[in-house]
């Protein structure tokens, strides 16, 4: 059976030194050729033997992306029956996404979920006694990702695809009822009208693409917390990441009442950052109600950043705050370095070794959020972590962002398409095709299907004859 | 008691354009076939408005004749005005409407019908289906179809039945306050039959649709209308039909429009008519709103175009398209008069809403057999339909299957990559549809491929299988088919250099000149040139005929367009290929979602394809559905 050919992650994104990005179909070679270059960029890994193994760099155009070792195997002895390429790479999200990405973009398509496994079953690579076992796996997948899907999606990101929708959805309705209709709705200087509609929509469609690009379609970045004592410098460390006055600074212990969220991109990373509210001992309601929620939170993340003030000596609201942090991905910052000090990282190492809790700190930095310094040193230090898959982070949120990107560039495509035929004055008819297809692709991202939408749409909006 | 007992092969209820088409296919493919009508002067008759055909139903035509149906063949010899729709849009959208004389119409059919071989007329009321328990140890049917009983109570015993019964079914036409229990135009309605479906458990429900007036010529102001007339040169809609012999002397028609003063007349009266007043419990189509609908949904709308048409050449009467309405006679009337030109109106026949008895088509397997009744078929308004020309495509389809179920030969299915009928059946029995299904090009997703120009290449050849298209039609369509090959790709073949001579030729047709040498089919691709234009550069050409000229004309231009399609349609076919069994139990498959499990059960998709255009199965059941399949298939 002649299929398209497919691709994914194989290997769970995060925290692993190794990932493999997996292509199967009859494209296989081809896609992969055209992101591979040997040392001596001579090899083309169609022509090599299958089941061989080749070393070599993968580029997107001209920017090389990582260092890898390709297994080449040609069908039918592979897993799913179809010549399969897998991309042995540097583990990581950013490179791994990045890798796929490339790929995606030279000759396949994204997996849907537990496809390999579907194919390898259809394709009569996986025994009988287990088709029941494949059913499992292809309902469970689907129904995760459609979950992760529509739950990660940004509020404002899935209000803009709506509109979009919406718009795209008139404009085919008023071509077609004209169609339909042609002696009660004419189309007589309409073609000027939809093409700055269109290059409008394309433009929206194609910032969607940028952000998706830059991690900022979705809820969850890396769940960053940010955790101190009140006063410490939270609220100015974020405020610095951020580049605005977000979080209300004052000298005042305690100002920081509630969460504070942000999504921030740090050397290409989406980082999710939430100021909590200082933790100390407290008998305001409201600023109890915040350290709950701040142990809440810091249980949840991905990455503590903990910020002390190194003018003051530890205390035992720095007790509770290492009991939180206990276990996990931790940076601390020794704040106030402008100040004297009064608090090294040996003062903190030596405290949690006495609670007997287990530390996760990566790395000490001595920073002072007055005077800016410490910062890069610290953006480096996240940047480092990502890289080599330090950082813990779902990995559904990686491949829904993936998803979405690719129906988003679908349907930037197709509107494309309708700008093509208008600047070649095909006639109306042809529009609305392109149209269909982008209003479908857009639809993928919200989890919604095309149905009956057009027809109720043209009854809705335009009055038919006879 | 003794009573009539006939055997014949078909019984086709109705002789409506459904019945027709589906009597005529049956007795033409060699079957005994008798159609039934309650009244023989009403065979083929237009009810609604005066045209054949029309945007998307223009090809539902086409193809109908393509594949050997009748009403193409018609229409070319009774029609009084004929317009190509949209010309100044793409090769796929235009469509051919012509302007029937009805009454013309009607008696052509019937004499064609009444020559027929092996066909008989029967004007009688068929009140009940005849069945018999069908063990069957699949129970894939439950019942099959043995013959029909008429209302004097006379047997006919059959192989097949084909209904299509219209909108006759316990049918009640509204104008106003005043109500009668008729089918369209004041004919009987039939009353039994509803009954006898429903206990054979077919699910009924019902439509509403509605007529405008017509009103007396010389009543009306011409002079304030504006005048529509014909094309020059008139394309004839079927195949087989001279293109010289539609060269007639046309009628024309008139536009003329309503105005406030028409909707204060409508809004004042709106507690009158019988659906604001919540009378009517059938659904209307949304797409032939009545003018009162139009005025209560479009409220800012100034004023509704108004078509004033011939119903024929031998008649005064004149058809008022765009007003259909079933608002009492007196507000009818003062609505009527407000409108430019229709001062002075005299109505002959009252506007009225007509309710009816159809089916939920979705059970129908989409042969348009009945799921659980073995040899019982049906087409038309019954089917959930309107149109004529989407009743006459469904007729000649399940007739022809009837047919070929009678043969035992495998029965047809069009799929929606290779033709409007086909869009058509697969929507019908396929999704869900709340109010008469109408065709529209918006709703072919293939439509570039499905091009009313080139329905004979498509379907020629189902048409001649079955026995409905000559060996010489065939052949032609064959012959067209390698010429329309053989001169695209020597346009591909042949260059031309940039000299001098082709420079000045390019230049004087205000096309830009040649950089390097160019092949002719990508001079024939520019917009602003075309096969026939560069004839003077291509003096080797071969001589060819307009339709074959016009194929060339078409793939090259719209080439890049047409591959998408097909590759589309690749991907189509893949799963459309995929059968599934008919006794395949979906409790069986537990990773179904429980909707996608009900749906399936409930359609009973036959491929793979099918089932993925239910609503409510997603592409993750599909995948599972797959997987299940591969197993049965190896085990």
């Amino acid at each position: 059976m002649k299929t398209d050919t497919i691709a994914a992650i194989a290997t769970a994104v995060s925290d692993s030194g190794i990932g493999i990005i997996r292509i199967s179909g009859e494209n296989a070679l081809e896609t992969a050729d055209r992101v591979y270059r040997s040392k001596n960029n001579k090899k083309k890994l169609s022509d090599v033997d299958s089941h061989t193994i080749h070393y070599g760099l993968i580029y997107d155009g001209d920017e090389l992306i990582d260092e890898v070792m390709v297994a080449v195997m040609k069908a039918p002895n592979t897993y799913t029956k179809e010549d399969t390429v897998e991309i042995d790479c540097h583990g990581g999200i950013f490179v791994m996404s990045k890798i796929l990405d490339v790929v995606l973009r030279n000759g396949c398509r994204l997996a849907e979920p537990g496809e390999f496994t579907k194919r390898a079953f259809l394709n009569g690579r996986i025994d009988l006694s287990r088709a029941e076992a494949v059913m499992d796996l292809i309902h469970s997948k689907n129904e995760f990702a459609l979950k992760s899907s529509v739950r990660q999606l940004k509020g404002s990101v899935s209000d803009k695809v709506h509109s979009l929708r919406d718009e795209i959805l008139y404009e085919i309705a008023f071509i077609e009822s004209a169609l339909d209709d042609p002696e009660h709705i004419s189309l007589v200087g309409y073609t000027e009208k939809l093409e700055e509609k269109s290059v409008r929509i394309y433009n929206d469609i194609k910032k969607l693409v940028d952000n998706a690009d830059n991690g900022k379609m979705l809820k969850d970045g890396i769940n960053t917390v940010i955790v101190g004592k009140p006063n410490v410098g939270k609220s100015s460390l974020l405020n610095i990441l951020v580049g605005e006055d977000k979080a209300i600074v004052t000298s005042i212990a305690g100002t920081t009442r509630d969460i504070l969220e942000e999504s921030i991109k740090l050397h290409g990373i989406g980082l999710n950052i939430i100021d909590t509210a200082g933790i100390r001992d407290t008998n305001d309601e409201v600023e109890r109600i915040g350290v709950e929620r701040t142990k809440k939170y810091a249980g949840n993340a991905d990455l503590i950043i903990y910020v002390v003030d190194a003018s003051c000596h530890l205390d035992e609201n720095d007790d509770e705050i290492m009991k939180l942090i206990a276990g996990k991905k931790v940076i601390v910052l020794l704040n106030k370095s402008d100040l004297d000090q009064n608090v090294g990282e040996e003062d903190i190492a030596k405290k949690m070794t006495d609670m007997s809790l287990s530390s996760g700190i990566v790395r000490f930095i001595r920073t002072s959020t007055k005077e800016k310094t410490g910062i890069d040193e610290f953006e480096n230090t996240i940047k480092d972590m990502f890289f080599h898959g330090n950082i813990a982070v779902n990995d559904e949120i990686y491949i829904t962002n993936q998803r979405h990107k690719e129906a988003l560039a679908e349907a930037c495509e197709s509107m494309q398409m309708v700008l093509n035929s208008l600047a070649d004055h095909m006639p109306e008819d042809f529009y609305s095709i392109d149209l269909m297809s982008a209003y479908a692709s857009l639809g993928k991202i919200i989890g919604e299907e095309v149905d009956d939408d057009l027809v109720n749409e043209i009854f809705g909006k335009f009055c038919m004859g006879k | 008691m003794p009573e009539i007992r006939e055997k014949v092969d078909v019984c086709v209820v109705g002789a409506g354009h459904a019945g027709c088409e589906a009597a005529l296919a049956c007795a033409r493919m060699g079957l005994e076939t008798v159609i039934f009508t309650v009244s023989v002067d009403s065979i083929a008759l237009m009810p609604c408005n005066p045209n054949i055909g029309g945007s998307s139903k223009g090809h539902l035509v086409r193809e109908l004749d393509a594949l050997g149906g009748e009403m193409g063949k018609v229409i070319d010899n009774t029609f009084i005005q004929s317009k190509m729709l949209n010309v100044s849009k793409g090769p796929a959208v235009h469509s051919l409407r012509a302007q029937a004389d009805k009454a013309e119409y009607s008696r052509a059919m019937r004499n064609v019908l009444e020559n027929q071989d092996h066909l008989t007329i029967k004007q009688a009321e068929v009140v009940e289906l005849l069945t018999e328990e069908l063990v069957d140890i699949k129970a894939l049917y439950t019942k099959k179809i043995v013959g029909v009983k008429t209302f004097t109570g006379a047997v006919y015993e059959a192989k097949a039945v084909v209904l299509c019964t219209g909108t006759y079914l316990k049918a009640r036409c509204l104008c106003g306050e005043a109500i009668t229990h008729t089918g369209p135009n004041g004919l009987q309605s039939a009353n039994f039959l509803t009954d006898s479906l429903q206990s054979l458990g077919v699910e009924m429900r019902r439509f509403k649709t509605g007529t405008p007036a017509r009103m007396d010529k010389r009543s009306l102001d011409f002079d304030k209308m504006e005048e529509q007339f014909g094309d020059e040169k008139i394309v004839p809609f079927s195949f087989s039909t001279n293109p010289e012999s539609v060269q007639i002397d046309q009628v024309s028609c008139w536009l003329t429009y309503t105005n406030e003063k028409t909707h204060n007349i409508i809004r004042a009266n709106l507690d009158r008519s019988p659906i604001y007043a919540g009378v009517i419990e059938g659904t209307g189509p949304r797409y032939c709103p009545s003018i009162e609908d139009k005025v209560v949904k479009f409220a800012d709308k100034e004023r509704h175009q108004v078509f004033v048409e011939p119903e024929g050449i031998h008649t005064n009467e004149m058809y008022v398209g765009g007003m259909s309405s079933s608002l009492p006679e007196d507000v009818q009337l003062a609505m009527y008069r407000t409108v430019p030109g229709l001062e002075n109106c005299k109505i002959v026949r009252n506007a009225y809403a007509i309710e009816y008895d159809c089916m939920n088509p979705d059970q129908l397997y989409p042969t348009l057999e009945f799921k659980n009744i073995l040899g019982l078929f049906s087409a038309g308004q019954f089917n959930g339909s309107s149109g004529y020309e989407e009743a006459a495509a469904q007729g000649l389809i399940a007739g022809m299957n009837a047919a070929l179920f009678i043969k035992g030969k495998d029965q047809i299915v069009l799929d929606r990559s290779q033709a409007y009928i086909g869009v058509l059946i697969d929507d019908l029995v396929t999704k869900e549809n709340f109010e008469p299904y109408r065709m529209m090009t918006s709703r072919a997703e293939y439509r570039l491929l499905l091009r009313q120009d080139n329905a004979d290449l498509r379907l020629r050849k189902i048409g001649y299988e079955a026995g409905l298209v000559t060996k010489e039609q065939y052949d032609y369509v064959c012959r067209k088919e390698e010429m329309i090959r053989q001169e695209i790709e020597r346009l591909h073949r042949i260059k031309v250099g940039a000299n001098r001579e082709i420079q000045e030729f390019l230049e004087g047709k205000g096309s830009s000149g040649l950089k390097t040498a160019a092949t002719l089919a990508e001079l024939v691709s520019r917009p602003e040139l075309s096969y026939e234009s560069i004839a003077d550069i291509d003096k080797d050409r071969p001589e060819l005929p307009d339709d074959v000229i016009e194929q060339i004309n078409i793939n090259i231009k719209y080439d890049g367009y047409i591959k998408r399609q097909l590759k589309q349609v690749e991907q189509f076919k893949r799963i459309e290929k995929r059968k599934i069994p008919a006794d395949i139990d979906y409790a069986d498959i537990k990773n179904l979602r429980l909707e996608a499990r009900q749906k399936l059960t409930k359609f009973k998709p036959v491929s793979v394809g099918q089932a993925s255009r239910i609503s409510g199965v997603s592409p993750a059941d599909i995948s599972v559905l797959l997987v299940y399949l591969e197993s049965l298939s190896r085990n």
